[in-house]
């Protein structure tokens, strides 16, 4: 982030009347025209937004559009490393880019809690703002709903974006070849312990932080350089085993993974032993997987490096047979099936 | 990470495996008893590197698993109910139940909680006092204690709107039941190291010289396994049949003793019903007289009949060993994790659902 955020700053004027949010505040009325004037507009700020209609106008770029949308539910709202806000952006910006695409606006909208303290909203308003500053992204449209207090759970977010393609091949699951080399940005199952330990009240020795990030840079960095990408996704819900297992299933190849390959840093490792998760399962939310051709792979591993906040490494590669079918080559040097994530993770009980 | 990454170390794995390799001379047939030793066998493909002379059988030992279906019944029926907060670990949530699981009760509005600890449950209890808090009080030696200590500290407080499920189970008597049985192929065991934390092996040493079995305690990563084995494989050869500890990091010969007073305390041995297996005398725990009001099968009017397991399920056969759970022929077809005919496909220590994640494939 450019500047970090001062969280202690007063909530403006107006708002300060009513520290919580009222149903009035989503009703369309003066006090809903105050909180978009005063809380809202000032922290998205541009000059889309500030147009004020109902929907945007954007200059159409030419060639390919990638278009996506996400909600974000998560609980706390505060986590070490990231918010809602924030993750929103990014998640967003990072889907965008899983198709190899640069991020040109995004939309917002927020369904609020009755009830719900504004200097929370504030912060998370003013996370989204810097988060899209960040990215060089526009949030060009927006919506505000409330509802009644025990219908939501503080705030949800929703964002969609478009962006523009800047990769001259079709970046999907369908691109993989056996043979390809599968890489990952950075450490993975941060950000789901670092939810897990907040919510659990756990505590280790040094905080875990989460892995949210936007990943855009790493991505465009290595389509500028030409690396030949014939897939990407990013590894949040279900975690590293889930995404190869929908890619393995969808390209109709088969994969293998080398369990000692994937990074995983100890104390999330620890952290997942005692609550009983496996890592590859835990989701992340600055992390993705890059499909690439073998010649490729070690100037695509450098690139993503130099460009990410973390060390990216090789875990596996596609190989023809059996389709659609994942293996793990374990610590101990045997062969199992790494399978898709069946229902939640649950905690072992003995 | 220290304890657990030179525990999983491919060297020391590969070394302890040629050891059995060359101590065994004939056939033999081990039983791990937990489904945690299960787990790990199947996720870390530690069968494939035993000789083919070896065959591991798959113990009973699932908490999850083996509750019996009324009881299943009994905490949905308890889940249902408008004024009661039914805390549970949450493995049981999935567990098909008659007509309901948990996870539905919760869906349908039913106040269904997964609780890391049945300390949370009791905070739960004390923090809503207008609520009827029922914790599901499942698992073996390794469980018993902490909600042991529950029951205990609610009673301490005098918490009248705390109760307990209980269906903890033991495993010396489930054992016994196993060498007992006629068809009985198991000729060595290899101990749950985390009941024998709790416990100790004592009570091991009378069962092992009366059916002259080896038994070893044994950890749970691979090459706490492997050691157990070759421990095993070392006295079937010998002709020796005793107890004898492998997992000496963590347990001891006589356990862990004021988690034992404890539960002595709370908990008296009663005779249990197993998912699948039938009632083996002596092989659960139930709360003493002084414990009576946090009983959840007293405090309730709970229907206390028993209830038929469905026919199409082989887990009973599973649990004893007698099939691997890919012979059972639902497995991966009318029976996955997301559709669970029953138990051992849902728990995280069930032998089906281990087969199912890691080897269904090349079975």
């Amino acid at each position: 982030m450019d500047e970090p955020l001062d969280f202690n700053l007063t909530c403006p004027a107006p708002i300060r009347r009513y520290p919580h949010i009222l149903l009035a505040h989503g009703g369309g009325g003066r006090l809903m025209h105050d909180l978009l004037d005063s809380v809202i507009t000032p922290a998205f700020k541009n000059e889309i937004l500030n147009q004020g209609h109902d929907s945007a106008v954007l200059d159409v770029p030419t060639g390919r559009l990638a278009f996506t949308t996400d909600s974000y539910v998560v609980h706390p709202l505060f986590f070490p490393g990231g918010d809602i806000g924030s993750m929103a952006v990014y998640g967003t910006v990072n889907d965008l880019a899983m198709s190899g695409a640069s991020a040109v606006a995004l939309s917002v909208g927020l369904i609020l809690e009755e009830g719900l303290p504004m200097e929370t909203l504030w912060r998370v308003v003013q996370s989204i703002g810097a988060a899209a500053r960040q990215c060089g992204v526009r949030i060009a449209t927006g919506d505000t709903k409330v509802v009644e207090r025990g219908k939501g759970d503080g705030v949800f977010v929703n964002t969609s974006g478009v962006g523009v393609v800047r990769s001259s091949n079709v970046i999907s699951p369908a691109g993989v070849l056996s043979g390809d080399v599968i890489i990952v940005n950075g450490d993975l199952g941060r950000h789901g312990m670092a939810v897990m330990a907040v919510r659990e009240g756990l505590e280790f020795e040094s905080e875990i932080d989460s892995d949210s990030a936007p990943v855009a840079e790493a991505v465009m960095a290595l389509i500028d350089a030409g690396i030949d990408v014939h897939c990407l996704r990013d590894l949040t819900r279900g975690g590293l085993a889930s995404t190869v297992n929908e890619i393995a299933k969808a390209s109709g190849t088969g994969i293998t993974l080398e369990e000692t390959a994937v990074p995983v840093r100890s104390d999330v490792s620890a952290a997942c032993e005692i609550l009983g998760f496996d890592p590859l399962y835990v989701a992340c939310e600055g992390r993705f997987a890059a499909f690439v051709p073998e010649r490729d792979a070690e100037r695509a591993v450098e690139i993503i490096s130099a460009n990410s906040p973390a060390e990216a490494a090789v875990i596996g590669r596609v190989t023809g047979e059996p389709p659609g079918l994942v293996t793990l080559t374990s610590r101990i040097g045997t062969r199992r099936i790494l399978d898709m994530m069946s229902g939640e993770q649950l905690p072992r009980i003995c | 990470m220290k304890y657990v990454s030179e525990y999983r170390d491919a060297d020391t794995s590969r070394r302890i495996a040629e050891a059995i390799d060359k101590a065994v001379t004939r056939a033999w047939a081990v039983m791990e008893v937990c489904g945690g030793q299960t787990h790990s066998i199947v996720k870390n493909g530690i069968d494939q590197l035993l000789p083919e002379e070896i065959t591991l059988i798959h113990g009973p030992g699932c908490p999850v698993c083996v509750t019996p279906l009324e009881t299943i019944d009994r905490a949905i029926a308890l889940a249902k109910s408008p004024d009661v907060t039914f805390c549970s670990f949450g493995d049981m949530l999935r567990v098909p139940g008659s007509e309901w699981d948990l996870l539905s009760v919760k869906a349908a509005g039913g106040d269904v909680r997964i609780v890391y600890s049945p300390m949370d449950a009791v905070k739960l209890s004390a923090t809503n006092p207008d609520r009827q808090v029922v914790f599901f009080a499942v698992g073996f030696e390794t469980t018993a204690p902490a909600t042991a200590i529950a029951a205990h500290t609610a009673r301490e407080q005098g918490l009248m709107n705390f109760s307990l499920l209980t269906a903890h189970v033991l495993v010396p008597p489930a054992i016994e039941a196993i060498l007992k049985s006629p068809d009985c192929r198991v000729q060595g065991f290899l101990a749950a190291g985390h009941v024998c934390a709790v416990m100790g092996y004592t009570e091991y040493e009378p069962i092992s010289a009366e059916y002259k079995v080896p038994i070893v305690v044994t950890g749970f990563e691979p090459v706490d396994i492997l050691q157990g084995i070759l421990m095993c494989v070392n006295q079937l050869e010998e002709g020796r049949a005793d107890v004898e500890n492998q997992y000496k990091r963590v347990v001891q010969r006589e356990g862990n003793p004021s988690a034992r007073a404890l539960m002595n305390r709370v908990y008296e041995p009663c005779d249990r019903k197993w998912r699948g297996i039938g009632t083996i005398p002596g092989s659960g725990l139930k709360l003493r007289e002084e414990y009576a009001e946090y009983d959840a099968e007293r405090k309730f009017d709970l229907d206390m009949r028993p209830v038929e397991e469905p026919s199409e399920c082989k887990a009973g056969l599973v649990l004893q060993g007698v099939i691997k759970p890919n012979e059972c022929p639902a497995f991966g077809v009318q029976c996955t994790p997301d559709q669970p005919l029953g138990a051992p496909m849902v728990s995280a220590e069930g032998a089906c659902a281990a087969y199912y994640r890691y080897r269904r494939s090349n079975s």
